[in-house]
């Protein structure tokens, strides 16, 4: 039984020159204590499919539908919004990008952590303390007691981060969203705080959202990759047999663009051509279609369909890659 | 907030920070230092001030200072030393109460304009926009005309006249602190609008909102003291900076001191208010606070 289930995820946004399609009927399933990855250049829709699934997407201008977005066996899309803020922090927990930003700058990290053990734990006084100061040692920031009374900007922006992680693992929650959670920390820092993120879910159940445009941050840490392209998920499968296997021009491109650090020296880096295109605009075919290298003949005649490979390894593209 | 018992602890010692933070900051000390001085005077005129403020002794008239009379006297021989002392009340209590007039009705108003945005902000900002057409001293002019040449309404005027530049303010810091990465966290963590306006929008939009406070302040002690030299404030022979002023302007030549007196009196009180709130912003955001302790001196 999956913890978090997509079915055709759309989420809207209405603008002056028109509806945007941000999230184009996206579905996937998340199981319990698995990390899930979700990659794709700036654009594709990650982050607002992470932000409708939190439900924090603004309505208006946006506008979110799905044929079911079940959390935990509850239809998220028709609890209320006061339902919804009790599971958000509690339940479900997001890290955001910019550490640097993503504290209070005028409330100490002390308050913030306690905000939230008494907005969703109830917890007060020496207990919520304790507690506090528990939750700062297991991300591995030293001195945690006075720590508490310090404010973010004495805190780098690795210690931050670890600061968010704690408070997004404060409650438990059941399943954690981290959105590009590493991308603005230098990489010693980053390979910290995924091994931090790797230990604290996989030693408590919870289930991840690994958003990156990151294949290297991905490989590493994810079961599972879904690769988004256009506000759809253009592949998906389990993370070894996606990076021996990529089968769809995307993703081929998307890992001819990355650099490697093992073996296969000497290898040129290839940029993907051209831009995202317009999701204002209804797009028949394959959306990657302008930019793909690897383009058949079949793909100016029809869209593509959704092709397994078997270990729930599947993807939306005409060209055979797999062989 | 005092619901919570696991604040008192934290909002104590960064209260604690912030009063240490103030006296580092000379101006603003001294400016709290005069304008403490200058309240506490005017607060208890009857017991500091030499003379009736309202008596008139014509053979006294128009003196310069001497010992007898610290500031002189004006062309009723009255004591102008007396007069500055009781004009101070009317004077100080009217830029109080302004401000808490304008902090009462333009916080709330910015904060919801700038928070909800849309038609509530749009109804509001034109309702501003209206408030704003007017240049302020005539607006209050045509308030005070509508409603009587009235100490209170002089108040209540300015106030009104305050709190429309105030709430376009509030909106603007709000706009920009409401679409910062923690407001998006602290909602993804659960908060309920009413926490974020008040814990994470509020906090943020202190010093901007406390040096706006100090230029509403400011600004109401001389529009009183412009309306009292009109003649739409203070009506003779009660004592006020404004209207002293207004009445010397006659005597500059003969009796300059006349002058001298109310002027120099505010612009001292709008300086150390000035001042005070230049370093209330530095004391009151954390990011600004500096330290003297130096490396090895135990933190």
């Amino acid at each position: 039984m999956s913890l978090l289930q997509v079915r055709n995820l759309r989420t809207r946004f209405a603008t002056d020159r028109g509806t945007v399609n941000a999230v184009n009927g996206v579905s996937f399933d998340l199981a319990e204590g698995e990390i899930l990855g979700l990659v794709g250049e700036s654009g594709s829709g990650k982050s607002v499919t992470a932000l409708s699934i939190m439900r924090l997407v603004p309505e208006p201008p946006g506008h979110i539908t799905a044929d079911s977005l079940s959390f935990d066996g509850r239809e998220l899309l028709a609890l209320s919004e006061a339902q919804m803020r009790e599971e958000r922090g509690s339940s479900m927990a997001m890290v955001f990008q910019d550490p640097m930003r993503s504290l209070n700058p005028v409330l100490t990290i002390g308050r913030q952590i306690l905000e939230v053990l008494h907005r969703h734990q109830k917890l007060d006084g020496a207990a919520a303390k304790r507690r506090a100061i528990e939750l700062l040692e297991t991300v591995g920031i030293p001195l945690a007691e006075t720590r508490l009374k310090a404010y973010p900007h004495q805190f780098s922006g690795g210690m931050r981060q670890r600061v968010m992680i704690a408070i997004a693992l404060s409650c438990n929650p059941r399943l954690l969203i981290a959105d590009e959670a590493t991308t603005a920390l230098d990489v010693t820092i980053q390979a910290q705080i995924i091994d931090l993120v790797k230990r604290l879910t996989r030693d408590r159940g919870t289930s991840v959202i690994w958003i990156s445009h990151d294949l290297g941050v991905v490989a590493g840490l994810c079961d599972r990759v879904n690769v988004m392209y256009a506000g759809n998920i253009v592949e998906s499968g389990p993370i070894r047999e996606l990076f021996h296997r990529p089968s769809h021009g995307y993703t081929l491109g998307l890992m001819g663009s990355t650099p490697r650090l093992d073996g296969t020296g000497g290898r040129r880096l290839t940029p993907i051509e051209g831009m995202p295109p317009s999701l204002i605009d209804p797009i028949p075919l394959c959306p990657f279609l302008p930019r793909c290298r690897v383009s058949v003949a079949a793909c100016q005649e029809r869209r593509p369909e959704r092709r397994e490979f078997g270990a729930g390894h599947w993807a939306t593209c005409l060209a055979d890659l797999a062989s | 907030m005092a619901s919570t018992p696991a604040l008192p602890f934290h909002f104590r010692s960064s209260l604690v920070l912030a009063a240490r933070q103030f006296p580092r900051n000379r101006a603003a000390t001294v400016g709290f230092v005069i304008l403490l001085a200058i309240c506490l005077a005017a607060a208890f005129a009857p017991w500091v001030a030499p003379y009736d403020p309202i008596q008139i002794k014509l053979s006294m008239k128009l003196k310069p200072p001497s010992l007898e009379h610290l500031m002189g006297t004006d062309h009723f021989g009255r004591d102008i030393f007396s007069r500055m002392l009781y004009g101070g009340r009317t004077s100080l209590s009217v830029g109080l109460l302004v401000v808490g007039f304008a902090f009462i009705l333009g916080v709330p108003l910015g904060l919801a304009s700038g928070y909800f945005g849309g038609k509530v902000d749009n109804f509001m900002m034109r309702l501003v926009d209206a408030f704003l057409t007017f240049p302020p001293l005539l607006l209050a002019v045509a308030l005070v005309g509508l409603l009587g040449p009235d100490i209170q309404n002089v108040m209540l005027a300015l106030g009104l006249v305050q709190a429309p530049i105030l709430a376009r303010m509030v909106r603007g810091s709000t706009l920009a602190v409401r679409e910062d990465v923690y407001v998006t966290a602290a909602r993804a963590l659960g908060a309920s609008p009413v926490r974020i306006v008040l814990s994470h929008l509020l906090r943020n939009m202190v010093s901007p909102i406390v040096v706006q406070l100090t230029v509403v302040f400011s600004a109401a002690v001389v529009a009183e003291a412009s309306l009292s030299f009109l003649g739409f404030g203070t009506q003779p022979p009660e004592p006020s900076w404004g209207r002293d002023m207004s009445e010397a302007r006659r005597f500059l030549s003969d009796a300059p001191w006349m002058f001298m007196a109310p002027t120099s009196i505010i612009a001292v009180c709008v300086l150390s208010i000035n001042f005070m709130g230049d370093g209330l912003r530095d004391a009151l955001d954390p990011r600004a606070w500096r330290t003297r302790r130096s490396v090895g001196t135990d933190a």
